[in-house]
């Protein structure tokens, strides 16, 4: 090839090695699950909508490269996935069951452990009707601030038998079982959390599963 | 140099002078009157009222600073451009330095400069701090007597404890109008800062720590508070919104308010300035 | 090309012995198996084995390069030598090379190479932005692109004009064949490509929530990828604190007969009082992050409050370093704007001593300003008059290089040539940043935007506004010199004129932004600002574009047209521009005598002053 040909060839050869580089980077950046769109029932009363969800100590290596963390995950066309990203509709009232496998942890600020912006202003446990609960045998939350809700959730007692190992975890294996009701409102996009620092390992039990979104954090887009 | 292009330096420098102080007289009373009023973060405020007033005095001294240098750089590259077809090998005047203008340069910067020293100085201490985080040992307060609140910043929202109510705490920040308020600001986790926007207030929670700062607010309305110090995934969204009420709607608020969160006032800590809450939960 | 070639110390052996370090690094760190390390490898948290991998690493990086050739040689009875593979062929660019004129390329484009990927993260950081609510990427990774974007170009830029045109000049300027320690020079070059790779290897482990400025206690709290950010700056640390020492030493003491302080060409002075800064300041910075490795690892307490430590700590300590830092961006970027305006305007620096004042002053001043970054922090409210006042009164030695700057203009006799574009720039960028800067140094005004989106776009504008700026003036100007080849004025004078508008269209913009109450780092922001940002992304992406003006016109100058740019195309009275382009391996024939003036520009008459060469070099025999 001639000297000017062995240039240019050259020249394309790197423009492409740096745009499949870059291409490389922004499809890492993008990657992560797509929403999950929560199905709408039609009831008398309106729309409703019903969100299961669990909460465990452990993903394991199936669900998750970081085996160990604890997560929420949540029950779509009845297979339990490792999704944190929700799309609900406007203006209804979503209906939780969460199935608690976890164990007590604790909550750092004890204000969090009474429940707020929630349908009726109430939670149930276990089937019974409580407002807030003892911050030290809390396991999680679930709270989406820019609703103003929060709701805490009750940790597995220690010595209970047959706790679960990796999730997916079901009911057979020691749980507590809370529901509640809240209302999305109007269009929009907000993030939601836990609050209990229960990220074992990490300073202030708020790092690694608590500050990604996948295990302990998501979105939920109100549309 | 010959006495001509002396002659025509001494044109550029009346015109260059000339343009400075039309300038600066076009501008200053646009900055005085339009833009200096408007600065953020409004009128609202004690502590607003006075960042206003000290973002305008800023502005006033740094125009005829800013004019001259604009002026004097677009007038040279206009004026002293070598033409196309000038022949450019020929240079330009061998000044090394005029000690005439930089004594003028130096003493008027530094005049300047201390002039806004002292005055940044006396005003922060004349506006009980200007809303920004004092510490825990102020030197700028008001005298007489305070509201105080209490500012809980925690990984990733606000919370707020009014000590003079039980130590009551709250999901809501609502401040009764017409009142010296006392901002404590601390953390129970990594380092937050409370920002206020339309009160002018900013403090930084850090553990372990209180940071007081100062505002009074002047009539009811509502305000943004955000998290200006980064604190992790969710610190774009530790946002909030304020409130600012008359006196007796603030005493009905507060009331309900100790009504309805009862069930986690009995857990919570005895109200302190600072906080070490347990768990810790590092490793083990 | 031969694979006899390919066995040897080169950058090939170098990223082999590197990885492999790597892993051995990471097997020894395995071993530590304590009960509370064990827990911690449980949540996935492989820090001791990640620092030292990232250490073995970069040993195994710098003996495949070479560099431990000459200690071992010694140590085994060899003669001193001093010349490593300097001489001949294009290869020498790619491995350890001692001559300062290499090291010099080599630097160009390794940190051009780094700032690309940092300007590339900051791209997408502004797609991000356009709205507040959809999120472009993945949640998790905005902060780690921002942190990316920040620490990437703070790491690159502090040895941004140090290391490709200091290294390059400043033994020419002062009339020496090189540096002071050569082979520490190259060293800083080899080190901060490893710190560049580390920093990327980042995202493998889960990127890092910190910012550049990594907070603690945050830092202790994050995953695995800030350890990548830790080892980043420890190691780029260390080639500035090298970089420094060597630029130091080598203006005292190397400097040709004749050459006085007092004769110094300017820029000369602006290296060296960024020398002083970058000697004195990154050991702090490296201490600092001893410290985070040490609370991330063997689980110290510096920075955790409920054990006695104090996230102020941290906090004074990396101001403390990072105030010095920013200077050690902005002081070069003088250096090079008050070298070029001679030449540009035919005349002489106007007002020489009050522009070395001007920078040794802004380089003395700077170790008592940092308190700054802490106004609203809670420090002891009787600090922060002082502060104010230290802060207000940098703003002096500051405007005197305005003012030198305005007299080089005044009654010149202008030529608007690229690199003289980007000088004016710089004047108006600064003007912009400095302004902006005083109004962050005022404590009341400091309450609203501390920790905003003004407090960013005025950093932007003096360490974007003015240094890179300047940086690309610098190249315009002196790239002819280096390699012989001309770039094209016109190519050069459309990226002038589209960078200058879009970065002011970007950062404007965000001045006002910050006044109105958009926090920094922030992945979403009040509605009512959508319209702002989506003006500032656009307006980022033009100046994304700009940069890609820039790669075409070098790519296409240099490697396809290739028009020889003459020994002194600009017709500069300066001592590089006296010798061939580019420059030859030993820089002169006979060592210079300089004559007492480094400006010797003025009309020749009787009432000037007579025009004297300022240099009586032989030419070599080349």
């Amino acid at each position: 090839m001639s000297v000017q040909a062995q240039k240019i060839a050259a020249v394309v050869a790197g423009v492409l090695a740096i745009g499949v580089g870059i291409g490389a980077y922004v499809t890492f950046l993008t990657g992560g699950p797509t929403p999950y769109q929560v199905p709408v029932a039609n009831t008398a009363s309106g729309k409703s909508v019903n969100l299961t969800l669990q909460t465990v100590a452990t993903i394991g290596p199936k669900l998750a490269p970081n085996d160990a963390w604890v997560s929420y995950l949540i029950r779509e066309n009845g297979v339990w996935h490792r999704s944190t990203v929700w799309t609900l509709p406007a203006n209804t009232v979503v209906h939780v069951t969460l199935y608690n496998y976890d164990g007590q942890s604790g909550l750092r600020n004890p204000f969090l452990s009474q429940a707020r912006g929630l349908v009726g202003g109430s939670f149930q446990l276990n089937g019974k009707s409580m407002t807030s609960i003892n911050p030290d045998v809390a396991s999680h939350t679930f709270a989406i601030p820019g609703l103003g809700l929060i709701v805490p959730i009750m940790g597995v007692d220690g010595n209970a038998k047959n706790q679960c190992g990796d999730a997916p975890c079901n009911v057979s294996m020691a749980h507590e079982t809370i529901t509640f009701s809240f209302n999305t409102g109007k269009k929009g996009h907000y993030r939601w959390q836990c609050f209990v620092p229960c990220a074992l390992g990490f300073l202030y039990g708020f790092g690694g599963p608590m500050q990604t979104i996948g295990y302990m954090d998501g979105f939920v887009n109100v549309v | 140099m010959s006495s001509s292009a002396a002659d025509g330096n001494r044109r550029h420098a009346l015109r260059i002078a000339a343009l400075t102080v039309i300038a600066t007289a076009i501008a200053l009373p646009l900055v005085i009157l339009v833009l200096g009023p408007n600065m953020p973060p409004g009128k609202d405020t004690t502590a607003g009222v006075s960042q206003v007033f000290d973002n305008t005095v800023l502005l006033v001294v740094m125009t005829p600073f800013t004019m001259f240098i604009l002026i004097f750089i677009l007038y040279s590259v206009l004026a002293f451009r070598v033409r196309p077809g000038d022949n450019d090998q020929r240079d330009g005047a061998a000044i090394r330095g005029h000690m005439p203008s930089q004594i003028v340069w130096l003493a008027t910067t530094t005049a300047a400069v201390l002039f806004l020293a002292i005055f940044g100085s006396a005003e922060l201490l004349a506006s009980n701090g200007a809303g920004g985080g004092e510490g825990p040992k102020p030197i700028a307060k008001p005298s007489g007597s305070v509201f105080q609140v209490q500012v809980i910043g925690q990984q990733w929202e606000f919370t707020y404890r009014y000590p003079s109510y039980g130590g009551v705490e709250t999901a809501q920040l609502v401040l009764p109008v017409g009142q010296e308020i006392e901002f404590h600001v601390t953390s129970l986790d990594a380092v937050h800062s409370f920002w206020a926007y339309e009160l002018g207030v900013k403090a930084d929670a850090n553990p372990g720590v209180d940071n007081v700062a100062f505002v009074k607010v002047k009539k009811p309305g509502t305000f943004q508070i955000r998290c200006a110090e980064l604190c992790g995934l969710w610190h774009g969204y530790m946002f909030d919104t304020g409130r600012v009420v008359s006196q007796s709607q603030f005493a009905t608020w507060i009331a309900g308010q100790q009504r309805t969160f009862a069930g986690s006032q009995q857990y919570l800590p005895k109200y302190s300035l600072t906080y070490t809450p347990d768990p810790q939960d590092r490793a083990g | 090309m031969k694979l006899r070639r390919l066995i040897g110390f080169n950058l090939l052996t170098a990223v082999i012995l590197g990885v492999i370090g790597f892993y051995v690094g990471w097997w020894l760190g395995s071993l530590f198996t304590s009960e509370s390390v064990a827990y911690l490898k449980e949540s996935n948290q492989h820090d001791i084995s990640l620092f030292i991998g990232y250490f073995t690493g970069v040993l195994g990086f710098l003996v495949g390069l070479g560099f431990a050739n000459y200690p071992v040689q010694r140590m085994l009875g060899k003669p001193a030598s001093l010349r490593e593979k300097e001489t001949q062929g294009k290869t020498r660019y790619l491995g350890l090379c001692t001559d300062h004129k290499v090291v010099g390329l080599q630097y160009l484009i390794g940190i051009g190479a780094f700032i690309f990927i940092g300007g590339l993260n900051a791209m997408l950081i502004r797609y991000e932005l356009i709205t507040p609510n959809q999120h472009a990427w993945n949640g998790n990774n905005y902060l780690t692109l921002v942190g990316l974007h920040g620490t990437m170009m703070m790491g690159m830029m502090t040895s941004g004009i140090l290391g490709p045109f200091a290294n390059y000049l400043v033994p020419i300027m002062i009339g020496a064949r090189r540096m002071a320690f050569p082979r520490i020079e190259a060293l800083t070059f080899w080190l901060l490509m490893a710190a560049g790779a580390i920093l990327m290897t980042a995202i493998a482990f889960g990127g890092f929530p910190t910012g550049w400025t990594g907070y603690a206690p945050l830092i202790d709290q994050a995953n695995m990828g800030v350890d990548a950010y830790i080892a980043f700056f420890a190691i780029v640390g260390l080639s500035m604190c090298l970089l420094g020492l060597n630029m130091v030493a080598t203006v005292i003491t190397m400097r040709a007969p004749g050459m006085t302080w007092g004769r110094l060409p300017i820029f000369v002075w602006g290296q060296f009082s960024t020398a002083i800064l970058m000697l004195l300041a990154p050991p702090v910075l490296i201490s600092t992050l001893l410290m985070v490795m040490l609370d991330r690892t063997a689980q110290t307490g510096f920075f955790n409050d409920q054990i006695g430590g104090s996230s102020y700590l941290y906090e004074n300590l990396f101001w403390f370093f990072g105030h010095p830092e920013v200077y050690i961006l902005a002081l070069p970027g003088m250096g090079i704007l008050l070298e070029i305006l001679p030449v540009f305007t035919r005349k002489p620096l106007w007002g020489y001593k009050l522009a070395v004042s001007g920078l040794m002053g802004i380089a003395l001043l700077s170790w008592l300003v940092w308190q700054h970054h802490l106004f609203m922090s809670g420090i002891n409210a009787d600090l922060r008059p002082f502060y104010m006042l230290s802060t207000e009164l940098i703003s002096l030695p500051t405007g005197f290089i305005f003012i030198c700057a305005l007299g080089t203009l005044w009654a010149g006799r202008i030529r608007l040539t690229s690199p003289m574009l980007f000088c004016l720039a710089w004047l108006f960028n600064f003007l912009i940043g400095g302004l902006s800067g005083v109004f962050l140094s005022d404590v009341p005004s400091d309450v609203t935007t501390h920790g905003s989106f003004f407090s960013m776009a005025h950093f932007h504008y003096t360490i974007m506004g003015a240094l890179l700026f300047s940086f690309f003036g610098g190249i315009y100007f002196w790239l002819p010199k280096m390699t012989g080849i001309k770039l094209n004025e016109r190519l050069a004078k459309a990226h002038f004129w589209v960078m200058f508008i879009s970065f002011n269209c970007t950062f404007g913009p965000l001045l006002v932004i910050g006044f109105l109450g958009m926090p920094r780092r922030a992945v979403t922001y009040a509605g009512y600002l959508q319209g702002a940002n989506t003006w500032v992304s656009v307006s980022a992406f033009f100046l994304g574009g700009s940069m890609l003006i820039f790669i075409f016109n070098f790519v296409w100058s240099l490697v396809f047209v290739r028009e020889p740019a003459g020994d002194n195309p600009w017709n500069s009275k300066s001592i590089e521009w006296q010798l061939p382009s580019p420059v030859p391996v030993h820089n002169f024939d006979r060592i210079p005598t300089f004559g007492p003036d480094p400006y010797p520009y003025g009309n020749v008459g009787s009432d000037a002053v007579p025009s004297m060469p300022a240099v009586t070099p032989a030419r070599p025999t080349q």
